[in-house]
């Protein structure tokens, strides 16, 4: 088992033909993602790389190739209607790798999803890897291994870090999710951490946060009154100054809040083990598990 | 992006908030005829110079400044204000040298209240927060007397309904006839402008209530979501880029993310969180990071060449540490990008490089027949360890 994606996920790729769309496709079905169709308006009837059959619509590719699940590499202007139209095309599971959505989109976004079954995960995050079943996104799906430890993420690279770090253990991956670090998103921290507390598979998680926003201290919470699995955590931004947006649109302390004292403190309250740094995530949670 | 206080009244005015008449002066010289027309129009003898940057805390730190004496009150001010380094809590020590100013009519104020719309991200709704408590911090008012903050979330679908800016108005004690009035109407515009020009942050303190019982903004404070800039090619204008640090402004054109900090250690890491993760991990080890840059997924040679220049040539930067966890970016590429700008501009500080993920064997054989003194690192730790050691070992 797993969460979210498996051997079995239909996976369509919206702005399929564009530069990155294009690349990201390509690794996935390397991968061994099952990638039935790509949609680029305007493009219907043709074939990606002779192989994926490219759509008008993404209804077109739930219908026609059996499409479950979406992965969106459209860019910023045309993102947020990209999300509305798979959840309305009947995907389970929506993937949103696009960086830079206007934050008022997403909340338009969000408030669309409440009362649908539909699962959004992102925007701006790496996607979503199940290790030798399924990769969606942009993760290099060389340094995973499939094995039991659920990794979720607010950053693309650290999560490859928390990955290499466990690999070069021999610490195999049940799932990793990168959940995106904007400050409107889809799934959140506990979200996840529910789906990894059911999976049988998932023996441990390694949880990499980072400043602004409140969603680390909520997740603590929540690990302390539900997770029956351990936690190992890491919060970036240690070093980051205040009212300075590191990168992430969502990654900035503003009025002495989210700072990462405060949620480190908040996690360890918690009782969960919280790697000193960046370097020692997977020794961390190897030191939780028996 | 931040606009300035001018910039964000005449956005308001546009939507119908109230806000008191004022003028731009960019010298001490026109200051005086703006006082006097705005003395004339307004039949109300007293102006207020105010020094335009883009920090909070103005008043507090003698930016903000009211003249009674007419024309030459507010000329004396003018020259006290215009060129001062301006030193508020949000500045830093150094302070923001002030080239504008914003001449204003006097008021007759009975109440001071606070109101700001903002992006509540545990709620994902747009909010609106006000208090009766305007003119003060209102951290601090949230921390001493969190009962005096009222907090509305708006629906996206519904917009701002009108029992939403009648409660806010009781709460505020604008509730009689007329200042009810005025202040949903403010309010309901603020909504408006808030949405159609992609603010992420509105901030009024203080909103006033005049002796007549009109509602004005008496301050503005506008932050627009940088993520729409691509809608909204009017803000070029509104740019002041002299108030923002040149080297990260300079990033920005060439499409990198880059924070300037106080330590002497430069940084090059691909993603957000890593390069966040890159300077705690020197921190943790006793160096201090000179900057948060990240080259982005999918960087060009070029773009790594020119963030490698950017921090070469940065006089505070005594070690560099390049930390790449290539997933889309490729470790060739960066490596060939650091070692064209240090051919280019020579290597006189400690460089160690730590590579890892796509094309590593590549990256690292165009390092290693560069010829130039870079030390590999094999992990994070490590080379965070050896940049340090390095930095310190120079510095004794």
């Amino acid at each position: 088992m797993s969460i979210l994606v498996n051997k079995d996920t239909r996976v369509v790729f919206q702005g399929i033909t564009g530069e990155s769309g294009a690349l990201h496709a390509r690794a996935c079905i390397a991968y061994g993602t099952n990638v039935v169709a790509g949609v680029t308006p305007g493009r219907g009837g043709q074939m990606f790389d002779s192989t994926v059959p490219i759509y008008d619509t993404v209804e077109d590719a739930v219908k026609k190739a059996g499409a479950d699940t979406s992965c969106i590499f459209v860019p910023p202007p045309g993102a947020a209607d990209a999300i509305v139209e798979a959840v309305d095309a009947g995907c389970k599971l929506v993937i949103c790798i696009t960086e830079g959505i206007p934050v008022l989109d997403m909340v338009k976004v969000r408030r669309y999803l409440e009362g649908k079954s539909a699962r959004l995960v992102g925007p701006n995050c790496p996607g979503v890897i199940t290790p030798g079943e399924c990769k969606i996104g942009i993760m290099p799906g060389a340094i995973h291994l499939k094995g039991h430890i659920g990794v979720l993420s607010k950053s693309g690279t650290l999560t490859y870090e928390a990955v290499g770090q466990l690999t070069a253990m021999g610490i195999g991956q049940s799932s990793c999710v990168g959940i995106g670090g904007d400050p409107v998103a889809g799934l959140d921290f506990i979200d996840v951490l529910e789906l990894f507390n059911n999976d049988p598979d998932t023996h441990g998680v390694i949880m990499i946060g980072e400043i602004g926003g409140g969603a680390e201290q909520k997740a603590a919470a929540w690990i302390k009154a539900n997770m029956k699995k351990p936690v190992a955590a890491l919060i970036a931004g240690r070093a980051a100054p205040e009212g300075k947006r590191m990168g992430h649109a969502g990654a900035i302390i503003s009025g002495g809040k989210g700072t990462a004292a405060e949620k480190i403190e908040a996690l360890e309250a918690a009782g969960i083990k919280v790697a000193p740094t960046p370097a020692a995530m997977a020794e961390t949670l190897k030191s939780l598990m028996g | 992006m931040k606009i300035h206080e001018y910039q964000a009244k005449q956005i308001f005015a546009r939507y119908g908030v109230p806000v008191p008449k004022g003028e731009l002066a960019l010298t001490v010289a026109e200051v005086g005829p703006i006082a006097e027309r705005l003395i004339a129009e307004t039949k109300i003898p007293v102006t207020v110079v105010k020094a335009q940057i883009h920090a909070g805390g103005r008043g507090k730190g003698g930016g903000v400044k009211v003249a009674k004496g007419g024309a030459a009150g507010a000329t004396a001010l003018a020259q006290e204000i215009l060129g001062m380094q301006l030193v508020t809590k949000q500045t830093g020590p150094a302070g923001q040298k002030v080239r504008r100013l914003y001449i204003e009519q006097g008021l007759d104020i009975a109440r001071e209240l606070y109101l700001a719309l903002l992006v509540d991200r545990d709620a994902r709704r747009i909010a609106i927060i006000a208090s009766t408590e305007g003119g003060m911090d209102i951290e601090e008012v949230a921390h001493s007397a969190p009962e005096k903050i009222i907090t509305i979330h708006i629906d996206p679908v519904l917009g701002l309904a009108g029992y939403q800016a009648r409660k806010l108005a009781y709460a505020l004690g604008v509730g009689g006839k007329e200042t009810m009035k005025a202040f949903t109407k403010a309010v309901d515009a603020l909504y408006r402008c808030f949405l159609a020009e992609d603010c992420s942050m509105l901030e009024i303190n203080p909103l006033v209530v005049t002796k007549t019982n009109e509602i004005v903004a008496l301050d503005a404070k506008v932050t627009f979501d940088d993520n729409a800039e691509f809608r909204h090619p009017e803000w070029e204008a509104l740019r002041d880029i002299e108030e923002e640090d040149p080297v990260e402004l300079e990033a920005k054109r060439a499409g990198l993310s880059y924070v300037s900090l106080d330590g002497d250690i430069g940084c090059l890491v691909n993603g957000a969180g890593l390069a966040m993760g890159t300077m705690d991990i020197i921190q943790h080890y006793g160096g201090s990071p000179a900057n948060f840059l990240d080259v982005g997924g999918g960087a060009t040679q070029e773009q790594v060449t020119k963030a490698f220049r950017m921090i070469l040539s940065s006089p505070k930067v005594k070690g560099i540490f390049v930390n790449i966890f290539g997933g889309i970016m490729r470790c060739d590429i960066v490596a060939a990008g650091v070692v064209a700008a240090t051919k280019e501009l020579g290597l006189k500080v400690p460089l160690v490089v730590r590579l890892e993920g796509t094309n590593v064997e590549q990256g690292k054989k165009i390092l290693n027949e560069s010829g130039l003194a870079i030390q590999a690192a094999g992990s994070m730790g490590e080379g965070a360890q050896m940049i340090v050691a390095a930095v310190r070992g120079k510095a004794a």
